[in-house]
């Protein structure tokens, strides 16, 4: 404490750590590591489990139990889970809502919150309002009217086989990028708001136009912002289960994660493909999240806090 | 550049909101188009109050989502986020562990779970019989398996509310904990009597998240057991009435309608707080 009060501390400076002077044992701190490594242990438990599950065999589970030393550990259940599951359907069909979702909902999500905030219009807080409030809504309040509505809309034959916008992975695709758009707008127009009026000032004085300042002044400000909410969007969008579980009658034309509805069903006697199933739906948001973890969780933070 | 967005937005969110709303009030099954027969006015809100079981199952049930969500798992949370919110050796990896839950799909945390569950193959019962108790089902037994449930809902929820609110302590200004160490308050006042009264905008932001989180509840519920046999939610309800071999879209839709009016208390909510924000 005693630093502390020995230096005036300009205000907004690092923040000053409470620093005891001697280097002794401290108690409180060992009791502090104790409890947060055994909610640690608690925490990873259940995903440790699956995972260990996922490389024992079924004949040795059967005969020794499931909670057991192993005889053996095999990676048969990932080969297995993965050609008998079709998973690599799931995963293409995945990627073909994830990719181009991500891409396009930041696109659209950019400049709607380019407009909202940096020109100023009568209907500028209604927009902002009626993007994120949608956005906040359950999706079960307008799952009913969606699913007439979709199988109501014809679509031309390029985009779907069965004439409509029902089970089709463009479907999912739109869907996500409309329910998405409304956090996305919400993020970003707090986001620039943070930003200089003068810089798209000066460039309407250059004379550029809107799409020119959008593209070339505003992106590059808020790459950080972008980075954030295309981690973020990433999962969001990868996780989603409920929308290809309505909008998509067939479990094979599902997206991973709705898939797994049908898996669970699969292999519901056999454990050891089931969480073998698991831990590779569970890879790609788990490897995203461990490199890009900054962004992951500043994307997290853009949306609760200010800038 | 914002017509075309905002007209979807219109048609693919608000106006099935709207129409929600407008098929709550007939007893349309969705095969012929609608027509004035159809029309039941609060025929079907009346039915839902008076002699539908599952519908005061489930309402109930979202109220202890809630109630386990906001007074349990986010109270844990934010005292996790005041934990590691200090210079403590390892406070990375801390905070990944308790994350990592969170970009696991619901529905795979279901499935997760479901291997620590199970009565037959789960680790818990098969410890539990080796130590001769009782061996609940727990995901299977209507008595006990919404809280089963919300253990899982749990350990995902928390990681959501440390990283949030590790983000508004972050952003507490330093000098207002100087100066309450130098009134000397010790961390637990400090906490108490300034940063969490400084952190009122995140306080709501949490509040308002936990709100919708329990409303929205779904995956979880649906992939355990179809949210059927003690999993009963508003959100399940809704899909197992209206898109099911019933067809009960009118039925459906007055469920949607309910949820949607609680929904509006924690939207209102936030709303204010972005406008606020914006005078402020």
């Amino acid at each position: 404490m005693t630093d502390m009060t020995a230096t005036p501390t300009p205000i907004r400076t690092v923040a000053t750590p409470v620093r005891r002077p001697h280097p002794r044992v401290r108690w409180g701190r060992v009791a502090l590591h104790s409890f947060l490594i055994s909610m640690c242990v608690v925490w990873l438990w259940p995903l440790l489990w699956a995972l260990y599950t996922s490389f024992r065999t079924f004949g040795d589970v059967q005969h020794n139990g499931y909670v057991s030393l192993p005889s053996s550990l095999t990676i048969q259940n990932y080969i297995d889970a993965w050609t008998q599951g079709d998973l690599m359907r799931n995963f293409i069909q995945t990627l073909a809502i994830v990719i181009p979702g991500v891409t396009i909902t930041l696109l659209v999500a950019s400049m709607i919150a380019f407009a909202v905030t940096k020109f100023s219009w009568r209907f500028n807080v209604l927009v902002l309002m009626l993007f994120t409030a949608g956005n906040l809504l359950p999706p079960q309040v307008i799952i009913v009217p969606l699913y007439h509505i979709y199988l109501a809309i014809p679509l031309p034959e390029f985009l779907s086989d069965s004439g409509s916008m029902y089970n089709q992975i463009f479907g999912i695709l739109f869907i996500n990028i409309v329910f998405q758009t409304g956090f996305c707008v919400f993020v970003l127009s707090n986001y620039m708001k943070t930003l200089s009026k003068e810089l798209v000032e000066a460039a309407m004085v250059d004379g550029a136009g809107v799409f020119r300042i959008w593209w070339s002044v505003i992106l590059p400000l808020c790459r950080p912002a972008l980075a954030a909410l295309a981690t973020l969007e990433f999962t969001f969008i990868y996780n989603d289960f409920f929308w290809a579980l309505i909008l998509i009658g067939k479990g094979d034309r599902r997206p991973i994660t709705s898939a797994l509805n049908n898996l669970q069903g699969q292999f519901f006697t056999n454990y050891n493909l089931l969480a073998a199933g698991a831990i590779m739906v569970a890879i790609p948001t788990v490897f995203v999240y461990i490199v890009l973890q900054k962004q992951f969780i500043r994307g997290l933070s853009l949306g609760a806090t200010k800038g | 550049m914002v017509g075309i967005p905002l007209t979807l937005d219109l048609v693919f969110i608000w106006g099935p909101t709207l129409a929600s709303i407008g098929l709550s009030l007939t007893q349309w099954r969705g095969i012929q188009g609608i027509n004035s027969n159809d029309w039941v006015g609060l025929g079907n809100f009346e039915k839902l109050w008076s002699s539908y079981p599952p519908f005061w199952e489930a309402f109930k049930h979202n109220i202890l989502w809630f109630a386990v969500l906001m007074f349990i798992a986010t109270p844990i949370g934010m005292f996790f986020a005041i934990l590691l919110d200090r210079e403590i050796r390892g406070t990375r990896i801390y905070q990944s562990i308790f994350f990592l839950p969170v970009v696991l799909s619901l529905a795979l945390v279901g499935i997760i779970w479901e291997m620590q569950y199970s009565q037959d193959y789960g680790f818990i019962d098969a410890v539990l019989r080796t130590a001769h108790l009782p061996t609940p089902d727990w995901f299977g037994d209507p008595s006990i398996n919404l809280w089963a449930a919300l253990v899982a809902a749990s350990w995902s929820h928390v990681g959501y509310i440390m990283v949030l609110y590790l983000a508004g302590l972050k952003s507490v200004d330093p000098s207002l904990r100087e100066a309450a160490a130098i009134d000397g308050a010790n961390s637990v006042q400090t906490y108490t009597h300034v940063v969490f009264w400084v952190m009122m905008p995140i306080n709501v932001v949490i509040v308002v998240i936990t709100t919708i989180q329990s409303l929205r509840a779904f995956d979880l519920a649906y992939i355990i057991n179809r949210g059927k046999n003690g999993l009963e939610l508003l959100s399940v309800l809704i899909t197992n009435t209206s898109l099911s071999e019933a067809n009960l879209i009118g039925f459906g839709s007055a469920i949607a309608t309910v949820l949607l009016v609680i929904s509006l208390v924690p939207i209102t909510a936030f709303l204010l707080r972005m406008n606020q924000d914006d005078q402020g």
